[in-house]
């Protein structure tokens, strides 16, 4: 995986969005410097520390603890999806110039969920390009220019209208790379929200995850909180390889704490790595993007009945994080998954052949998928909350798993 | 049949190749055409036979005899402009004042059918402003208004008949209207309550009526223009008296499948409008970003097609040439483009806050004085047929109306749960049986648990 340094440095060229943070991770770094100042003083060390930002792994054990607990006093700051999406394109962007942003309504209009905001002004029409309404068009146009040593950020105005330029990706983008012998890479990123929104019925609804997580060549990945939204947005563009990003348009705004970590220009996530979201003992639920709040507040309902659950952000669902996986299950022994795509063929029944391949001896419970209806996305808000998981199915699920067999509550 | 017409095109090919004169002959013979009603004419090829036959008599080193007919050499290496140098000229009726331009040829419109455009209109603009206001009180989840696009909606819809098949956009609704699709009807759409055609499973303003040859509105744009040449090759298969029309953006010339419709309809010789309704905008996008051509009227002529650029703010210059465009297409079996010139006037959608991207006097300007509705009223007023009294029962009426089925609307039921699985397929498959009956099952075990509104 490509994760090589960001030349954005502190100070210069912040995006907007990170600004207030920048400003407190500044202010907390030199009262940092000077309470390590004087400690060193009294030390008599002589070594003054010249780390420019906030990374661990540069600062002496003593200086350690007494930061990271600043930190986390720092960030208890918050960021939204939104901002988080749109400062990892920035810094991307001032951090190589190849990386450019197109697709409709991204310049002028400040992308149709605001997630470009800023970026025309800053880099120019060249490289935050507008185009017309020709998904085929413009996403044959990224795959070409990637080839030729371009990085292009392609924006769908939802993934639904990826469907337009399908070829382009499955038959161009994701086995040119193969084809010719390793000779064409194609690093290019096609991102948008994905998924179901509110109110928007069959056309603007379908989760494309297992679609595209069926394709070899292509690298998927789904973020749900402001961290993965940057870390793994900066991985992606840093990538060589062609990446579906599937982001969540009801996520756009909602806010995470991040980390001074987070914030800083290098951070960048593995891609193929899932992530602990809670730790739990008695059953797993995998779940990625909007669904990964889902199980957050199912595990909240399930620990007042003594469930202890251990919820998995797959974050990348191609590769998949099968070790992660099949690890928690192997400690739980049972499983959930959860996604809002369709039932057939999804994400939930690639995770259930992982874990019943590696893990299926150590499985207590049938597995319980929870997935969206096997209808297209109804409109009638009433139909369409039917349609789609909701945290009390995910609650149900998992007691279902854990009392099906030796029941938790009288072994307990 | 359509085996039959295969085979025939390619025996045609065949003879041709071997023998233009024989083509010619069999073109004629009894057995080659009558397709339907009126006989299918293949004349694409026979007519390249025909011209090729007298360029191989001619033989010249002027002339060069190619597919498609007889291109002359010349000296000079000439590029061809990007462009023509004066714009396609765009045909009108009425002028600012509601007066007909004079010169101006157009298609006569009774008392009642221009009342009845009227009417119309007006309806639209009313229930544009009330929906729009219903959906920003949060009664409903999104809306599009057609405003300033009237003349396009209705006077298109009036010139045509109610057998031709439409595939709109979104912004055209009046077609609807016109056609007979009640504010009633519009409201459950919206609101997609049990009455709803679509049964509330499509978005706002996803319209659709099988009983008026309305295909049901889809959000992908571009998408209904190949579909449209498709209907019409079927209803020219049948040898029906219509054509189909197809409605889209100027954005929507953008996608490919615009460039496939026109170019298959051409070859397929299929009874196709294709009315562009050339607004400026698309969402934030000016034309001037979405292509550099003279418009879109331009690329009728390089495809094959006959094409004409109307003023959409002209009720019956768009009447006039929907009019002439639908003899053509139904009599000779030949596809039309009309680019009709207007303005977005109201913003993209509820989404959308177009102030952002435009100046404000851009759109006040063609909001007042460019208005297609009191345009027209001028010259009905004009006419002796309208007054200030009509003019404000109309509108009362009407808003009176569409409140009232508004608030019929949001009291009907709103679907029931056994609706979520049906018409997926035709028959509904076991999986979605089982899947109805576990979720009746658990809908009744934990009531706590599902919205309230879920008539199972
Ligand atoms: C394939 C596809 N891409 C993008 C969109 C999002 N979108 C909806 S309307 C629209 C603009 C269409 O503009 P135009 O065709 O000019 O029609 P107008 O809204 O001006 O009537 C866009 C880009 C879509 N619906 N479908
Ligand atoms: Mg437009």
């Amino acid at each position: 995986m490509g994760c090589g340094a960001s030349r954005l440095e502190p100070g210069e060229d912040i995006p907007p969005g990170l600004l207030p943070f920048r400003r407190r991770l500044q202010e907390l770094k030199r009262s940092r410097t000077e309470e390590s100042r004087r400690r060193r003083r009294e030390r008599k060390d002589s070594i003054v520390s010249t780390t420019e930002l906030l990374r661990p792994e540069e600062r002496d054990a003593d200086d350690f603890e007494t930061t990271e607990e600043e930190i986390s006093r720092a960030v208890a700051e918050k960021m939204t999806v939104r901002d988080a999406l749109n400062s990892a394109i920035d810094e991307e962007m001032a951090a190589d110039p190849k990386v450019f942003l197109m697709g409709e309504e991204v310049g002028e209009y400040q992308g149709a969920y605001k997630v470009s905001r800023g970026l025309l002004d800053k880099y120019g029409p060249e490289r935050v390009r507008d185009t017309p309404i020709t998904e085929a068009g413009f996403t044959g146009i990224g795959v070409g220019a990637a080839y030729y040593g371009l990085k292009p950020v392609v924006e769908f105005m939802t993934f639904n209208f990826s469907m337009q330029a399908i070829d382009q990706i499955i038959n161009s983008a994701a086995k040119s790379n193969y084809m010719s012998g390793g000779q064409i890479s194609v690093p290019i990123v096609f991102r948008g929200p994905n998924g179901a929104a509110a109110g928007v019925a069959a056309q603007h609804s379908h989760c494309y995850a297992a679609w595209y997580a069926s394709c070899p060549g292509l690298k998927v990945l789904s973020p749900y909180s402001s961290e993965d939204a940057r870390g793994m947005l900066k991985a992606a563009i840093r990538d060589p390889d062609p990446v579906i990003f599937l982001e969540n348009e009801i996520l756009y705004g909602e806010s995470f704490p991040v980390s001074a970590d987070v914030l800083d220009s290098n951070f960048c996530l593995p891609i193929g790595k899932a992530m602990i979201e809670r730790e739990g003992k008695h059953v797993t639920i995998t779940a990625f993007s909007k669904m990964v709040g889902y199980a957050l507040k199912a595990a909240e309902i399930l620990s007042k009945d003594g469930i202890s659950a251990e919820i998995i952000n797959l974050r990348s669902i191609r590769p998949l994080d099968r070790d992660t996986i099949n690890a928690s299950v192997r400690k739980t022994n049972r499983l959930v998954t959860v996604e809002e795509g369709f039932p057939q063929h999804g994400v939930g029944a690639e995770i259930c052949a992982v874990v019943v391949e590696e893990s299926f001896e150590y499985l207590d419970a049938p597995v319980e998928r929870i997935a969206g209806a096997d209808v297209p996305m109804p409109y009638a808000p009433n139909l369409e909350r039917l349609a789609v998981p909701q945290v009390e199915d995910i609650v149900r699920a998992a007691k279902r798993a854990c009392y099906r067999s030796v029941p938790m509550a009288a072994a307990a | 049949m359509s085996l039959i017409i295969g085979h025939a095109r390619t025996a045609a090919a065949r003879l041709l190749r071997r023998s233009p004169a024989s083509i010619l002959l069999r073109r004629d013979s009894p057995e080659a055409p009558a397709l339907g009603r009126r006989p299918v004419r293949r004349m694409g090829t026979a007519r390249v036979g025909e011209s090729v036959s007298t360029a191989y008599e001619e033989c010249s080193d002027q002339v060069l005899d190619f597919p498609g007919g007889k291109v002359s050499f010349i000296p000079e290496m000439r590029f061809l402009s990007e462009s023509l140098g004066e714009r396609i000229g765009c045909y009108r009726v009425l002028d600012d004042n509601g007066q007909t331009v004079s010169g101006s040829t157009f298609h006569e419109v009774s008392k009642e059918v221009a009342m009845k455009m009227y009417r119309h209109m007006v309806t639209l603009q009313v229930m544009d402003t009330i929906l729009y206001e219903a959906q920003r009180q949060g009664r409903i989840s999104f809306y599009v208004t057609s405003t300033g696009e009237e003349a396009i909606n209705i006077a298109s819809a009036a010139a045509l008949s109610n057998e031709d098949l439409v595939f709109p956009q979104y912004r055209e609704p009046g077609v609807l209207l016109w056609r007979g699709f009640t504010l009633q009807e519009i409201a459950n759409q919206c609101f997609g309550n049990k009455e709803d055609y679509g049964k509330g499973r499509q978005m706002p303003i996803h319209y659709g009526s099988k009983k008026l040859n309305y295909f049901t509105v889809s959000s992908p744009i571009g998408t209904q223009l190949p579909q449209a040449v498709g209907a019409a090759y079927s209803l020219k298969m049948d040898g029906k008296n219509a054509c189909a029309v197809t409605y889209f953006g100027d954005g929507g010339t953008s996608q490919g499948d615009f460039h496939a419709a026109l170019n298959f309809a051409a070859v397929m010789e299929a009874p196709v409008i294709f009315f562009c309704r050339n607004n400026g905008w698309a969402i934030s996008t000016p034309t001037t970003e979405q292509f550099r051509s003279d418009g879109v009227v331009i690329r009728g002529q390089a495809y094959g097609i006959r094409s004409i650029r109307v003023d959409g703010n002209d009720a019956l210059a768009v009447y006039s040439a929907i009019h002439a465009a639908r003899e053509m297409a139904v009599g000779e079996t030949r596809p039309i483009l009309v680019e009709a010139l207007t303005y977005r006037v109201g913003h993209h959608s509820t989404s959308d806050d177009s102030t952002k991207y435009r100046p404000i006097d851009e759109i006040e300007h063609w909001k007042s004085a460019r208005d297609p509705i009191s345009r027209y009223r001028k010259w009905i007023q004009r006419n002796g047929w309208w007054c200030d009294a009509a003019e404000s029962e109309l509108r009362n009426s009407v808003r009176k109306e569409l409140l009232q089925a508004i608030q019929v609307a949001e009291r009907v039921q709103k679907p029931p749960l056994e609706e979520l699985f049906k018409d997926v397929y035709d028959v509904v498959p076991s999986n979605l049986k089982e899947q109805e009956k576990l979720l009746l099952q658990s809908v009744k075990k934990h009531p706590g648990d599902y919205p309230a509104d879920v008539p199972v």
